[in-house]
């Protein structure tokens, strides 16, 4: 329990052969994804290593500006990453409300978690900060880009049931209402899917990095459990402030939709 | 009731004047692509013109409020709208969506009886036929009793003898309760039979009023 085996260069090397084996099954099957394969191995890779350095400079010398920078850093690449995945064109508008949201929504539940919730101190103690701070963006990139995706499609598919609503007076928020909804309730599905099987049928990342690196399970079954919650709330927050604020821009100050097609 | 004067909407409408009554029952007719929806869409504000204005009892459209003027002048869609649920559900909602109080069944029943649908008000919308359909969502604006009615062409799914009923029903009702019909028709019978007023339009421009 106490005696933590230390991956050698070689044993690392070794883990390699899983993708090569994928490159094995790939190329007999004649699917055109090996230089997919090899460049995410090479970039998962090289990032991993990179951030590792990077973590272990920051953790020897803990200072409020990194830790905000490190966030900042997190927070921008996370809010340009969605705006890449859309397959749909997105408004300067909409764009604006999914980077408001974002920050909005993981700043408010990442101060909670670690001021309330860890207590941690200094709050900027980046062996917490930085490691929580990816959790609750990472999982709420995902949720808000579903959320994304969703609302646009809906109001592009629905069009005419939002028009047919405006027709007879409806406001905007009531002729919206239909897709809002569905579009907060399906970036939340995911979170609230991934609880139930939690511990069961996976043990999350975190944890089992914990567990590997020698802290007790049931430690780091704690900080799993709150972790999730943490993230179920950034990712809640995130998207409600989104589909909330995101609808208003399909439509514009006489209540006319607008899509452009 | 509707003035519009000197109006310009991208390279489809150009309307140097027209004038449309109230309480009267108005035709617009004319070839497919000519304008006629377009035109409608104006008058219910979910479009607004490049240039020129459109008063309505003698204040620019501009001015209005869109959704106060659309909860007075109504628009019925050229392809119905049907939301999921009953019958009695798509007729409810034109009221809750323009935030009025809900209407009782036999409202309701009414309703249905003045567009000819033979239909419960349980049994499930979206099986109805095509002109089940039209004639429901017909049933929806005309529960709203609003001031003035824009009509898509109401009744281009229905045989001519349903036609003429349900236009007949739509057009009494407007007349009792001194209100303004206004309908896009491709029948010239139904235009030669109930309109007041006809308006004919050719490739965006108003050919005779
Ligand atoms: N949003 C739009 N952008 C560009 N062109 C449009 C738009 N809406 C309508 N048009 C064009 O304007 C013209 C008039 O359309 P409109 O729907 O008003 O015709 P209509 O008289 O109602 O025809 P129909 O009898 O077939 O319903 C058409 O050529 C149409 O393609
Ligand atoms: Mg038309």
């Amino acid at each position: 329990m106490d005696k933590v085996i230390d991956l050698q260069i070689w044993q690392m090397a070794a883990a390699y052969i899983f993708v090569l084996v994928l490159l094995v099954i790939v190329r007999a099957k004649g699917i055109k994804r090996e230089s997919e394969i090899v460049l995410s191995s090479v970039r998962m890779t090289i990032q991993l290593i990179f951030t590792g350095y990077v973590l272990v400079y920051l953790f020897d010398n803990p200072n409020p500006i990194f830790s905000v920078l490190v966030y900042a850093a997190m927070e921008t690449f996370a809010i340009f990453n969605i705006f890449k995945r859309m397959k749909q064109k997105l408004s300067a508008g909409l764009k604006r409300i999914i980077a408001l949201s974002m920050f909005f929504g993981t700043t408010v539940s990442l101060l909670f978690f670690i001021l309330v919730v860890v207590n941690v101190s200094p709050w900027y103690d980046p062996r917490y900060f930085i490691p929580i701070a990816g959790m609750l963006i990472g999982n709420s990139m995902t949720g808000i880009s579903l959320g994304v995706s969703r609302l646009t499609d809906g109001m592009i598919t629905n069009k005419s049931l939002v028009e047919g609503a405006l027709m007879l007076g409806a406001t905007p928020k009531l002729a919206a209402k239909q897709i809002v909804d569905n579009a907060f309730d399906s970036a939340i599905l995911p979170t609230i899917n991934s609880m139930l099987g939690m511990g069961i049928v996976f043990l999350p990342g975190m944890m089992t990095g914990q567990i590997l690196s020698g802290t007790s399970p049931l430690t780091a079954i704690n900080y799993q459990i709150a972790i999730m919650l943490g993230i179920l709330g950034s990712v809640a927050l995130t998207v409600i402030t989104f589909v909330q604020l995101g609808y208003k821009t399909f439509f514009n100050k006489d209540s006319q939709l607008i899509i452009e097609d | 009731m509707f003035q519009i004067i000197d109006l310009k909407y991208k390279n489809i409408l150009d309307i140097k004047e027209l004038e449309i009554p109230g309480q009267r029952i108005t035709c617009i007719v004319g070839q497919s692509g000519s304008g006629k929806t377009t035109l409608l869409r104006m008058l219910n504000k979910l479009i607004s013109p490049d240039s020129g204005k459109i008063l309505y009892n003698d204040e620019n459209l501009k001015e209005i409020d869109s959704i106060g003027l659309r909860r007075k002048v109504v628009m019925l869609p050229q392809t119905p709208v049907i939301f999921n649920g009953t019958i009695r559900d798509n007729l409810q909602i034109g009221l809750k969506l323009a935030e009025k109080p809900e209407a009782a069944d036999s409202e309701l029943l009414e309703i249905l009886e003045k567009v000819h649908l033979k239909k419960g008000l349980d049994e499930n919308a979206d099986k109805l036929s095509g002109g089940e359909k039209q004639r429901l969502a017909l049933g929806r604006v005309m529960l709203l009793k609003p001031e003035v009615l824009l009509l898509d062409e109401p009744s281009s799914a229905l045989d001519e003898e349903t036609e003429q009923l349900i236009i007949e029903s739509v057009v009494e009702f407007s007349k009792r309760n001194n209100r303004t019909l206004i309908m896009v028709t491709h029948s010239k019978k139904v235009a030669d039979t109930f309109a007041d007023n006809i308006i004919e339009i050719k490739e965006g421009k108003v050919v005779e009023a």
